[in-house]
């Protein structure tokens, strides 16, 4: 088994040089000059020359990603051209938040689409396999950007319950640690902020987690379906156990397998930042903020996060495939099969 | 007596109309005995088995008839009786040993599961009585194989699982449904003269459901031949294969290949086919396939009756005793019972 992580892990190598090279082409073919933008449209065609000399845009452009590889191999992936700040601190300041918000939102969805499609499938054609197929329907369908405003309108605007953005009241802001609040908060003892952080990711997690539960729910349910067809369930009847240990530990164990996939595949993409909710709510995270370098053509930046999201999507996998094998005892990574 | 079926009659609601699996059907079985239920596919047996059990799933129901088990009617208890009993008092084994067991759990924990349900002992005695039980059912090296998952066993191994975990709690009656139908001669003789074992060993009742005659032949006390969810003849074991008396009973024997016969005949076919369950002839279910068919089989429905100890549903022994006469003194059925003897 640890064999079979190096070996993965290793996989990683060939994987980021080749979506390095491609953000590294697109930025250059397809976004404007950054010069401009950086120094404004009244930059005289002297300081925009001396600009793009000295961060290197002048170089041929195989010399200016060898150059940008050997930045990286040692941990350097440049600096912002706008705050001029090194994109690992602007990637570490940023990066908690996205992870906290789709951290809460996959524990969201992942607890009540298995709830609801484990039920849907029990009480299958019942009143409440229809509605929560409704439901998920309505996850699947609804823009991201819409449900946050309308949770925003009444939850926040009506209802006056919770604020509608931001991560916390500046007031309460707790001393870093790991920079999530959530937790940063409970370590330093900090009720106070720890409610304010908890009451500031519910909306946007819940929007978030939307789709991602309506994809789990309708995965499980299927999943169940097929499971509870199974002769062993037949037998788990046989020996008089309850029924819900039957549908828990026997059935729906056997059917995680799929489940697990869509969720590591959820988390996987909602760790790469989600740009609706974040622009909706005002959330600090990482989606957000690179759509809006990819708009001022922030090279530097973009690379060093789509490098941070294809590392994550990769790990992701590995990691739910190293689950497959504590799942099913049948599934063994041995060197025939890597 | 220890299970008494009264009338049973078990039916799926489906689209195109009901289908009767199972059509009022009776029998009962002692302490200690081993009744088989022969049929083919679709004749009903199996649906009675899982009807005992209280395990037909939907759109299966039990449309009438009481089940006895111990005088007590399972077919009314609460969900939370019947679990008493499941796994307890009346357990079973299944035909499919590739897929019965759960493939993710270790063969000691889903063997301990059904022991720790209906028995208060500790973990650890629990884990004892299974090596125990795996040992008793011949499992060599129990305590090691018993931290196996299923996939690392044979499917004769699987059946001896399935076996221990059936008989773990002592049941008084085994429901075994084609215990042997997915292994190969060997293995199957293996888990008979497992089965038979454990009867003597447990005194427990055994329904053995089965489209297998050489099984029957090998290891039943009482047999009962359904065909189309209707009881079409019951008798013990000896006198079936020695003296057939229905019909479709004597083309099964007689469809049996005999290892000593050295012509080149083909082998006896029952004619036809079995009948669309949701549109049955109008007499007799077998009228249509049967070569006594007179012109009152396919008008009327025989009834069962009861003669010298045995029953026949046919009315080629309407009126007649049962020592003279009807096809049992064709040859037919002297050959059976070769055939019968010939599977021994």
């Amino acid at each position: 088994m640890l064999k079979y992580i190096i070996k993965r892990i290793l996989m990683l190598i060939p994987v980021l040089i080749g979506v390095s090279i491609i953000v590294f082409l697109i930025m250059r073919v397809f976004s404007p000059d950054p010069a401009p933008i950086v120094l404004g449209q009244h930059a005289t065609q002297q300081t925009v020359e001396a600009w793009r000399q000295a961060n290197g845009l002048n170089d041929p452009i195989y010399l200016q990603y060898f150059n940008y590889l050997k930045g990286a191999l040692t941990g350097d992936l440049g600096t912002s051209y706008y705050t001029k700040t090194s994109v690992t601190k602007e990637i570490f300041t940023r990066f908690p938040a996205t992870i906290e918000l789709a951290l809460v939102a996959i524990v969201l969805a992942s607890l009540f689409g298995i709830i609801i499609g484990v039920i849907s499938a029990v009480k299958k054609n019942s009143i409440f396999d229809n509605a929560g197929m409704l439901l998920a329907l309505v996850g699947v369908s609804m823009p991201i950007f819409w449900l946050g405003i309308l949770l925003i309108i009444l939850f926040s605007g009506v209802l006056h319950w919770l604020p509608s953005n931001g991560r916390i009241d500046p007031l309460l802001q707790p001393i870093r640690v790991t920079g999530f609040y959530l937790v940063d908060s409970l370590i330093t003892g900090n009720m106070d902020s720890f409610k304010d952080a908890l009451r500031h990711i519910i909306l946007p997690a819940s929007a978030l987690a939307m789709y991602s539960m309506a994809i789990i729910t309708r995965m499980t349910r299927s999943s169940m379906l097929d499971t509870l067809q199974q002769d062993y369930i037949r037998t788990a009847r046989a020996k008089g156990i309850d029924e819900s240990r039957v549908i828990v530990r026997h059935a729906l164990r056997n059917g995680l397998i799929p489940i697990i996939t869509v969720i590591g595949l959820q988390l996987g993409s909602l760790l790469g930042g989600a740009v609706l909710t974040e622009t909706v709510f005002s959330w600090p995270g990482i989606g957000a903020y690179t759509v809006a370098c990819i708009l001022k053509s922030d090279f530097p930046v973009v690379q060093g996060v789509v490098l941070l999201v294809a590392t994550i999507f990769v790990l992701m996998n590995l990691l739910v495939d190293v689950i497959y094998g504590f799942l099913d005892p049948r599934i063994k990574y041995s060197k025939k099969e890597v | 007596m220890l299970l008494e079926v009264k009338n049973l009659s078990t039916e799926f609601k489906l689209k195109r109309g009901i289908v009767k699996a199972v059509d009022n059907i009776s029998f009962t079985i002692d302490k200690g005995e081993i009744l088989a239920i022969v049929g083919e596919s679709g004749s009903g047996k199996s649906v009675t088995s899982l009807s005992i059990m209280g395990l037909l799933q939907k759109p299966g129901r039990i449309a009438d008839g009481e089940i006895l088990f111990k005088s007590q009617d399972l077919n009314k208890m609460s969900k939370k009786e019947l679990k008493k009993i499941r796994g307890n008092n009346i357990s079973m084994i299944f035909q499919e040993p590739m897929t019965s067991l759960n493939p993710v759990w270790r063969i000691k924990d889903q063997i301990m599961e059904s022991i720790m349900t209906h028995m208060q002992i500790s973990k650890k005695e629990a884990l004892a009585r299974t090596i125990e039980m795996l040992d008793t059912v011949g499992i060599p090296s129990a305590a090691q194989r018993a931290n196996d998952f299923p996939h690392q066993m044979s499917g004769g191994m699987r059946q001896r699982v399935m076996t221990a975990m059936a008989l773990a709690c002592e049941p008084e009656l085994l429901i075994a449904d084609e215990p042997t139908t997915a292994l190969d001669v060997t293995i199957q003789a293996q888990i008979l003269e497992l089965l038979y074992r454990m009867r003597e060993k447990f005194n427990m009742a055994v329904l053995l459901i089965t489209h297998d005659l050489g099984v029957v032949s090998e290891a039943a006390d009482r047999v009962i031949v359904m065909y189309c969810g209707k009881i079409v003849e019951e008798a013990d074991v000896r006198s079936l294969f020695e003296r057939p008396l229905h019909p479709y009973t004597v083309g099964l024997l007689q469809s049996i290949p005999q290892i000593d016969d050295d012509s080149d005949e083909r082998l006896y076919m029952i004619k036809g086919m079995v009948p669309n369950p949701l549109n049955m002839p109008s007499g007799c279910a077998f009228s249509d396939r049967c070569d006594h068919s007179m012109e009152r089989c396919t008008k009327e429905i025989p009834e069962l009756r009861e003669m010298s100890g045995r029953k026949v549903r046919c009315f080629l022994y309407e009126s007649e005793s049962i020592t003279c006469g009807g096809i049992s003194a064709t040859s037919p059925s002297v050959g059976a019972m070769e055939g019968g003897s010939a599977i021994k």
